[in-house]
């Protein structure tokens, strides 16, 4: 280093240094960072524009819409059974359990209900769905952090239940099964056998998650009191399904709504977890999980003989009025408004999706985050593209 | 001992250059093939309940050679925005790294590259090299996923460094000699309370060493659980987003490659390297069946560090950094203290 001797030199430097500022903490431009629409982590095409100063998020927000498929508006130029498989494909996952309330919606403006042993296969296929979606979270989640074996785990197993679904409906995915009065088809024979010897694979999975990624220290060290959700806030932002349940409050539509199906008759429990972190919303699905295998189980066990399918005229017309009807699904509460003008078609279907409203609170929870935990949030919210677009 | 070419025959020099120079590839390229194919294809496949390639050659043997020929048809994207030179410098910045390592570590009594004084030394200090290739490639992309990426490598592989260097130094003063060569003779002549069945592999007395340096090692090749760097749930693929075709394949034989490098450094610090016990030490024999000794112990520490890849989540940036100044360092430090002790009591 040389001295400076420059006298004009001198004098700038001088000046230089006054116009410093006095606070000296180090003053940085933010970046701002698009997560998506093409991003390994959002399962999907959700963007997420986060404003970062380092790794902390500044702001977050979620911009939707890039798989909008206007589901509702579809729905009003289709006829009532035709509606089932378009809705099949909001929650892909658990494709069967957004059939049941929109059945149950125009079942309830048409005044009919579905003989007892549809009700009880309505329910064990609601209950299957809800395995084969969440098992998979169950999976992905420990993607989301790095571990890429559980995923693997959740595929193979998941696919048991696939297997059950498709022996019944004849779709993996998509099975538009569900019908005004009842359902399509009876189960098979030997099927209630087979479905019990999948509820135990599914039981092994869930201890192999236990052991392989709840137990797992860093796994914890990443969830436990991250993306904390008070239970006020949580409600505030509409959250529903296990993402509030994993913040103490205790409502689970299956025991306090239920209508048409038949979960009263079970012997169950309802999760619920104190914490609200990233680790209580995984805990929670995983618990639920099991108890639907119990809740299976125990359907399996109980259904009633009769017909599967009440008197329905063959060309269904719904009579003027109007439903709405909510239930409990995988990802949350979902519901069908459904507006009849007595024609062929629903005159207006407004559908409430559970991760349209779950996916609502991630500026709140991503404010003052860091990029790594971004991921593990959004994860453990569990949201599914087309649920939350349609 | 005049390095690896003490034939009968004298050899003029180009001759023996070329010949070294082939051998350093195949030290290279081998090794980091056997692992891609055993652990990243076979070994992680059967751990996730799948069968992994079958078609190309028995067992999908041959796919790693479908996957080079893959990698060389691609075609060399370079973004738009992207320091060039900088851009394509930077794979074979990270790559000189490795073959650097790859030359002090001896295979046999005569079977190796160079013979340093501080061969341990100038190991260490050529892998900290590769965090020069990263940041170039980080930086040159323009990409902000790569600059993240970047910037948490350089993050984890400086903290690293120091524990990776902490564990080796009980070894040091257990062999009394930086050299490679000294450290393998002195476990393959150890004994152990005066009985000098086995030598004195120092993963005995060492066994915490060995640990952290393990540790160590994960972070340095940026692997699960410490793999942040290349986080592919959040930034993409971290350093490497921007890369593809051929600069993507020497990124990846760069890690492959390192990480046996690593298994190999781990084998003959702790594992006794080329040696096995039951055969003079001196003999011409190592020479030959050296390097398949040293292949075989640098399959089996690998397994360990290809384990722990495939079964753990990743730590977060902070907390990975917490692990190393606040647990490895202590730990090594109190390590290097009981170890001279001991030294100076035994």
């Amino acid at each position: 280093m040389t001295a400076v001797d420059d006298p004009r030199r001198l004098a700038y430097i001088a000046g230089q240094a006054s116009d410093a500022r006095v606070n000296l903490e180090i003053e940085t431009e933010g970046m701002t960072l698009n997560i998506g629409p093409q991003h390994p982590a959002t399962h999907g095409t959700l963007r997420i524009v986060v404003k970062l100063d380092g790794e902390r998020v500044m702001r977050a927000e979620p911009i939707m819409g890039y798989m909008h498929r206007g589901y509702e508006k579809l729905a009003e130029v289709r006829t009532y059974p035709q509606v089932t498989s378009l809705v099949n494909r909001i929650d892909w996952l658990g494709s069967f359990a957004n059939e049941v309330p929109f059945i149950l919606a125009a079942e309830q403006i048409m005044g009919v209900e579905a003989p007892p042993r549809a009700q009880w296969i309505r329910t064990l296929l609601f209950e299957l769905s809800r395995i084969a979606n969440v098992v998979l979270f169950l999976g992905d989640m420990g993607v989301q952090l790095g571990a890429v074996t559980p995923v693997f785990f959740a595929f193979r197993d998941r696919e048991f239940v696939l297997n059950q679904i498709e022996a019944v409906t004849g779709g993996r995915f998509h099975p538009n099964f569900d019908r005004i009065g009842g359902l399509k088809d009876d189960i098979p024979k030997g099927w209630t056998e087979e479905t019990k010897g999948v509820l135990g694979r599914i039981r092994t999975f869930c201890d192999e998650m236990e052991d392989l990624v709840t137990g797992n220290e860093i796994f914890q060290a990443r969830t436990r009191g991250i993306g904390v959700i008070p239970a006020d806030v949580g409600l505030a932002y509409g959250l529903s399904g296990a993402n509030i349940r994993a913040s103490g409050v205790d409502w689970d539509l299956r025991r306090d709504g239920g209508i048409g199906l038949v979960h009263d008759k079970l012997d169950w429990k309802v999760w619920t977890h104190p914490d609200g972190d990233s680790f209580a919303r995984y805990w929670v699905r995983l618990q639920e999980v099991r108890e639907a295998c119990n809740m299976v189980e125990q359907l399996l066990d109980g259904i009633p003989s009769g017909p599967i399918m009440a008197k329905v005229p063959r060309i269904i017309k719904v009579p003027p009025g109007e439903a709405y009807v909510e239930t409990e699904n995988p990802l949350g509460v979902m519901g069908y408004y459904v507006v009849s003008k007595g024609d062929l078609v629903p005159y207006r279907v407004k559908i409430r999706s559970a991760s349209f409203n779950n996916i609502s609170i991630t500026p709140w929870l991503l404010e003052g985050t860091y990029v790594p935990d971004v991921v593990s949030i959004l994860a453990s919210l569990y949201f599914i593209l087309g649920d939350i677009d349609r | 001992m005049s390095g690896v070419l003490t034939l009968a025959v004298e050899l003029a020099w180009w001759q023996q250059t070329g010949i070294r120079a082939v051998l350093g590839l195949v030290a290279v390229l081998l090794p980091a093939g056997t692992l891609v194919y055993l652990f990243l294809f076979k070994m992680m496949s059967f751990m996730q309940s799948r069968l992994g390639p079958m078609e190309a050659g028995p067992y999908g043997s041959l796919q790693l050679l479908a996957e080079v020929g893959k990698f060389l048809q691609k075609e060399d994207i370079i973004p738009e925005k992207a320091d060039r030179i900088v851009f394509k410098a930077a794979p074979f910045v990270v790559l000189i790294s490795t073959f650097l390592l790859v030359i002090v570590i001896p295979a046999g009594p005569d079977a190796w590259f160079i013979d340093v004084d501080t061969g341990i030394f100038l190991a260490l200090a050529v892998s900290s090299i590769s965090v020069i290739g990263i940041l170039m490639a980080g930086w040159a992309s323009s990409s902000k996923y790569s600059l993240l990426g970047a910037l948490r490598a350089a993050g984890q592989l400086v903290a690293y460094e120091l524990p990776l260097v902490l564990a080796v130094i009980g070894v040091v003063i257990q062999a009394g000699t930086l050299n490679v060569q000294g450290i393998v003779m002195a476990q393959a002549t150890g004994e152990i309370f005066g009985w000098g069945g086995i030598g004195n592999p120092f993963i005995l007395t060492q066994f915490l060493g060995f640990a952290i340096f393990l540790i160590a090692v994960q972070a340095e090749l940026t692997q699960p659980p410490f793999d942040m760097p290349v986080a592919e749930s959040e930034l993409v693929t971290g350093y490497l987003t921007e890369y593809s075709g051929l600069r993507f394949l020497l990124f990846f034989i760069g890690e492959f490659a390192t990480a046996a490098i690593f298994a190999a450094l781990a084998s003959t610090l702790f594992l006794g390297g080329w040696y096995v016990p039951g055969i003079d030490p001196t003999s011409d024999l190592f020479n030959v069946i050296g390097p398949v000794i040293l292949l075989s112990k640098v399959i089996l520490v690998s397994f360990l560090i290809f384990w722990f890849r495939f079964t753990y989540p990743r730590f977060r940036e902070d907390q990975l950094q917490q692990l190393a100044w606040k647990v490895l360092i202590p730990l090594s430090l109190a390590n290097i203290v009981v170890t001279g002790v001991l030294k100076v009591v035994f």
